[in-house]
């Protein structure tokens, strides 16, 4: 209870810092408008639709190219795992994806697919599916031996030893992996957002985007808070419980 | 219609007969930096049905790869090795291995590692799996802790579980490497007395590895004595001590020192 309000008190402090500056008229209010204009914009926003339309648009994009990440990515990171050959060829080519930062791919996906809603699932999906492949392969190679031949001795293999034994033990790498190209998902995302304007429909970027061109500040805050929220949403919801699960099974150290 | 008839719970605790093991010429060699290793040279040795059979030898003599090629992990270059009979090819329920350093999966708690084996057995209720866990959770007197993490057990605690996880299935011989060498003296000297228990309880043939003398004095029937370099069986002591030995009785410290002696001397004729 206490930590919740020393954290609520320093949110309230950052706002009271920003509503005084705003007061002090040390920058035009065309460049920092005040908290209150901010809130009376996420309020119109939310009242016609627009901010809910454009967090659907955006979150649609997001979940359907990091599951195809995840679900193509996760097999053919054991593939790698498991076959020198594949490692050799599609692990290194992994590895050398993984360190391009996912924007670059906004151009090629634009030139490739033009402005429409298969561009920007394909950069999602790049910028998900390197990490992922890249987190099992290590997960699964890091597996200490002495599980799989305890495994073997107790009549387990195949199919069972990989669901049962190397996949969980792996998990721990799987998950940093999961929520490293979630990151980059949502990144490259936005940046595809406000760099396209697809007419199948206008994502969380797109309101940024069109927020700078009408020199709209408190449109561009709102945006960006209300982007800040779904990422705190996302691991606190989705991330965090899987992590505190790991902690607490593998004794590993609370972060 | 078709349902099987699933063996009751008390069939599947049932003591079942010990295998009896014949080890006969393995041989067994190593790639390493230096060139060939010969772990195994030309190894013979007989197990009985039932037996306690202690492996004692300097680290690198070889004795942890015959333990391996027993279970099946690892096959042996020359050689044979009978199970009843039957040459053992690949790793299998009815020989389980404790290891060394805990093989417990920390994914699952002590309940879901003891029942881990015994969800790969077939032809039981899920029912009986639960209950066969729980008897020897507490048979090794875990009860109270089948719900906790493995990271949460001290040492001895999580050998327990190893051995509670390797009887589970009911296998016939239990092979077990170096169990005890991580444990705390106090804790040793307790599992001592709990494995004979268990052993008269269960009846298994055991072969134990360890290069601790006076455990191996404590808990065999047999001792062998390993010489590296090549690997071979140099030495053979029958412990002749009525059950349960204590560790730090005087009869017992009598044939650890024979024992030592002959390890030592060994030791001597490798070196020099």
């Amino acid at each position: 209870m206490k930590r919740f309000f020393l954290a609520a008190a320093f949110f309230a402090l950052l706002l009271l810092i920003w509503d005084a500056a705003f007061r002090a008229r040390i920058w035009s209010p065309v460049l920092l408008p005040s908290p209150w204009q901010v809130a009376t914009y996420l309020k119109n926003a939310a009242v016609d639709g627009t901010l809910l339309k454009a967090t659907v648009i955006t979150m649609r994009r997001l979940l359907v190219g990091y599951f195809i990440g995840l679900v193509v990515g996760l097999p053919v990171g054991l593939l790698t795992a498991r076959w020198k050959l594949f490692g050799d060829t599609i692990g290194t080519m992994a590895l050398g994806l993984q360190t391009l930062p996912s924007v670059c791919w906004v151009p090629l996906a634009l030139l490739w697919f033009g402005q429409t809603e298969a561009a920007m699932l394909f950069v999602v999906v790049m910028g998900t599916l390197w990490s992922v492949v890249i987190a099992t392969e290590t997960g699964v190679r890091n597996v200490p031996p002495i599980y799989r031949r305890a495994a073997l001795t107790m009549g387990s293999k195949r199919l069972h030893m990989w669901f049962k034994v190397i996949l969980p033990a792996a998990l721990p790498f799987i998950v940093s992996g999961m929520k490293q190209g979630w990151a980059f998902a949502w990144r490259s995302l936005m940046a595809a957002e406000i760099f396209v304007t697809i007419l199948t429909g206008f994502g969380l970027g797109q309101l940024l985007h069109y927020g700078r061109e009408l020199s709209a500040m408190d449109q561009v805050i709102a945006i960006m808070l209300v982007i800040v929220v779904i990422g705190l949403l996302a691991d606190k919801i989705f991330f965090s419980p899987i992590e505190k699960f790991l902690h607490r099974r593998w004794g590993t150290s609370q972060a | 219609m078709f349902r099987h008839k699933t063996g009751s719970i008390t069939e599947e605790l049932e003591v079942i007969a010990p295998s009896k093991l014949a080890i006969e010429n393995v041989s067994k060699s190593f790639q390493s930096a230096s060139g060939t290793v010969l772990a195994l040279d030309r190894v013979s040795l007989n197990v009985a049905e039932g037996e306690f059979v202690c492996l004692v030898g300097a680290s690198g003599c070889g004795k942890s790869t015959l333990l391996n090629i027993i279970a099946g992990l690892e096959k042996p270059d020359n050689g044979t090795v009978l199970a009843d009979g039957k040459p053992i090819t690949a790793p299998g329920r009815d020989r389980l291995v404790m290891f060394q350093e805990s093989a417990l999966f920390p994914w699952l708690n002590v309940f879901g590692n003891v029942l881990f084996p015994l969800k790969l057995k077939p032809n039981l209720t899920n029912k009986d799996r639960q209950d066969v866990a729980k008897y020897y959770l507490e048979l090794v007197g875990l009860t109270r802790f089948e719900r906790a993490n493995i990271h949460e057990l001290s040492g001895g605690m999580k050998q327990r579980v190893s051995l509670a996880r390797a009887l589970a299935p009911n296998p016939r011989v239990l092979l077990m490497d170096e169990p005890f060498a991580a444990l705390d003296a106090l804790t040793r000297e307790q599992l001592y007395g709990d494995i004979q228990e268990i052993w008269k309880a269960r009846r298994k043939t055991i072969v134990f590895v360890t290069h601790n003398v006076r455990e191996a004095a404590c808990l065999g029937d047999r001792v062998l004595l390993f010489s590296p370099h090549p690997g071979r069986v140099q030495e053979e002591f029958k412990v002749e001590l009525a059950r349960p030995r204590d560790i730090n009785s005087v009869d017992l410290a009598a044939y650890a020192t024979r024992i030592t002696k002959a390890l030592k001397s060994l030791g001597k004729t490798a070196t020099g």
